[in-house]
């Protein structure tokens, strides 16, 4: 026994569904594309019309790409990056954004706001000193001018952190205080335990844009070996697209698109509640 | 008497202890703060009044950077490429709040959309800029076999300097929309209903539900989105270098950050690369600036 209003709202719906279908479809088109392409030969990139799904899948460009370039040494070095850059990184920007929020001490709100401001120096402004200044401890060509920068802590964090810790009661604080905890046992037996969520999401937010960055890993990277995974397919791309080896390039991309697109996956509610967050917050 | 005089020196010494505490664990973002952004900010301002090429010492050269840039039609043009290119911004903010609208009805398979319209915004835009620029192929191109089922004969997109930039802006906008639609989303679900069963009862039309009710309480995510899409939009450089390497034809989509980019570490005119990244600092600061005198201007017009 549905209204006239329940059977419009129902059939709004539908146009609405096959609209977000359609719009779905353009949305992950070139992905499955890219992922297409890599499966096809070399010749078969310029089959017309085109073919979606490759009559003979070459496996074998997923062996290939391993030994076309320094892939494997990408993978590696991003990790290293952005897995010390974020565990570190995170227990500082913690312990700050714990200092901030519940913590007395003069002048703190001003340090912060000072901080805060800083966000808006665009980082290629920064980038000749912060590269001149690596070079001349003769850090160019390592990964640590993309580490040690990271790990003094995130502003970003440290803000949000700092948002969600507003929330925690100061008696629970006082309490712990009076029964003559000290800070880091009280940080780490209550603060921690109540912020964990709120940590992680940050933590895999901070991690997906540290191994997705391009321009500073370009700037401090010379030697293929070195690079990140993401200098390491532009190169990729770069080389083989005068031999049009097409295939071996999205190969490379696909490869580099797994690790984050594995984290979303494992991690979406939380991705998507923080970043949700973010908005209403900022 | 003793308790009294007791009491705040005791107080005092814990407040010290906490106070120390506090600094400790501030120290280690705020040298960080000092050493990465604020020293290398103050660097780059004095090298803009410099002649340097990281070889020898910088030496002294006043404004001459700064005049030098804006008589360089390759400084000029690149930063109305990086103008242009914002023209995405706002065609994204429709299409997503579009979208958030749609993905707010109660019906089934919300989550699988808004998972679906987010995952570009995941993937790492090296990859995608590489995927972009296969896709955009004259010949052999996603775009242009797409249009042609339609019986459209596509351009060389990346080549041709009328429609190398809107490609870009097609691009951002396909990799940036599930984050702007999320934003809207979680404050489309945050506005009471109580206001549109109001509104509704005095017989409001949709048309103006939308306009009086929903597009103010979005505001502030708007407004987070317009600010930090053009802090973020004034930088753009990664699609730019990946997909027209040399700037594209005639120059025609090199950004202001890849000029800076290029005449810093290919030409080494660090002095003149610091004066224009100088620039581009200045610029986001007046504009953001700008933004906020505008939406408090605003928010007090609401209350009179």
């Amino acid at each position: 026994m549905a209204t006239i209003a329940q059977k419009r709202y129902r059939t709004g719906n539908i146009i609405v569904a096959v609209a977000l279908l359609i719009g779905g479809i353009v949305m992950v088109a070139p992905l499955l594309w890219m992922l297409s392409t890599s499966l096809k030969t070399q010749e078969g990139v310029f089959a017309l019309p085109p073919e979606w799904i490759p009559p003979d899948p070459q496996w074998s460009n997923y062996l290939r790409v391993w030994t076309a370039g320094p892939l494997l040494a990408g993978i590696k070095n991003s990790l290293i990056v952005s897995l010390t850059v974020t565990i570190v990184g995170s227990i500082t920007s913690t312990l700050a954004a714990f200092a901030f929020a519940k913590l007395r001490m003069p002048g703190k709100n001003g340090i912060f706001l000072f901080m805060l401001a800083g966000l808006m120096i665009p980082f290629p402004t920064l980038m000749i000193p912060q590269f001149v200044m690596f070079a001349n401890v003769g850090w160019v060509d390592t990964l640590l001018p993309l580490i040690v920068p990271g790990v003094f802590g995130n502003v970003m964090m440290i803000f949000f952190l700092r948002q969600y810790l507003t929330s925690v009661p100061d008696s629970l604080l006082e309490a712990a205080k009076i029964d003559g905890a000290g800070y880091l046992r009280i940080f780490a037996s209550i603060v921690l335990p109540l912020i964990r969520p709120a940590i992680a999401a940050q933590f895999i937010l901070w991690f997906m844009a540290v191994w997705n960055d391009y321009l500073a890993p370009l700037i401090y990277l010379n030697t293929p070996e070195k690079q990140t995974l993401q200098v390491v397919i532009a190169n990729f791309n770069a080389n083989y697209a005068i031999q049009t080896d097409y295939p071996l390039i999205m190969a490379a991309s696909v490869i580099a698109l797994v690790p984050v697109f594995v984290i979303f996956v494992v991690f979406q509610r939380q991705i998507i509640e923080s970043v949700a967050l973010t908005g209403t917050k900022g | 008497m003793s308790a009294t005089t007791e009491q705040p020196r005791r107080r005092s010494r814990l407040y010290r202890r906490e106070h120390l505490v506090a600094a400790s664990f501030i120290a280690l973002p705020l040298i960080g703060f000092l050493a990465f952004a604020i020293g290398p900010f103050l660097y780059s301002i004095y090298a803009s009044f410099t002649n340097w090429n990281m070889l020898t010492a910088p030496t002294w050269i006043g404004l001459a950077n700064y005049v030098r840039a804006f008589s360089d039609p390759y400084f000029i043009q690149s930063l109305g490429n990086t103008f242009f290119y914002m023209i995405g911004i706002p065609i994204g903010l429709v299409v997503s709040l579009a979208l958030a609208l749609a993905m707010n009805r109660r019906m089934p398979g919300r989550a699988f959309f808004r998972s679906i319209y987010y995952v570009p915004v995941v993937s790492s835009l090296a990859a995608v800029s590489i995927l972009w620029q296969w896709a955009y192929n004259g010949d052999f191109g996603l775009v242009n076999q797409v249009l042609a089922l339609v019986g459209i004969d596509g351009p060389n997109w990346l080549a041709d300097k009328a429609t190398v930039k809107p490609a870009l802006i097609i691009m951002a906008v396909w990799k940036g929309l599930g984050y702007s639609m999320l934003l809207y989303l979680a404050a489309l679900q945050s506005v009471p209903r109580s206001l549109y069963e109001a509104a509704e009862l005095d017989g409001a039309s949709s048309f103006r539900r939308f306009f009086h009710i929903t597009l103010p309480m979005v505001q502030p995510v708007t407004f987070f989105l317009v600010v930090t899409s053009i802090i973020a939009g004034s930088q753009i450089f990664t699609e730019i270098n990946i997909m027209t390497p040399t700037g594209g034809p005639e120059f025609s989509s090199a950004s202001i950050v890849w000029y800076i980019w290029r005449q810093a570490f290919s030409s080494l005119s660090m002095g003149y690369a610091s004066a224009m990244a100088v620039l581009l600092g200045v610029l986001v600061f007046l504009i953001t600036a700008f933004q906020f005198w505008i939406n408090a201007r605003n928010s007090h017009d609401g209350v009179e």
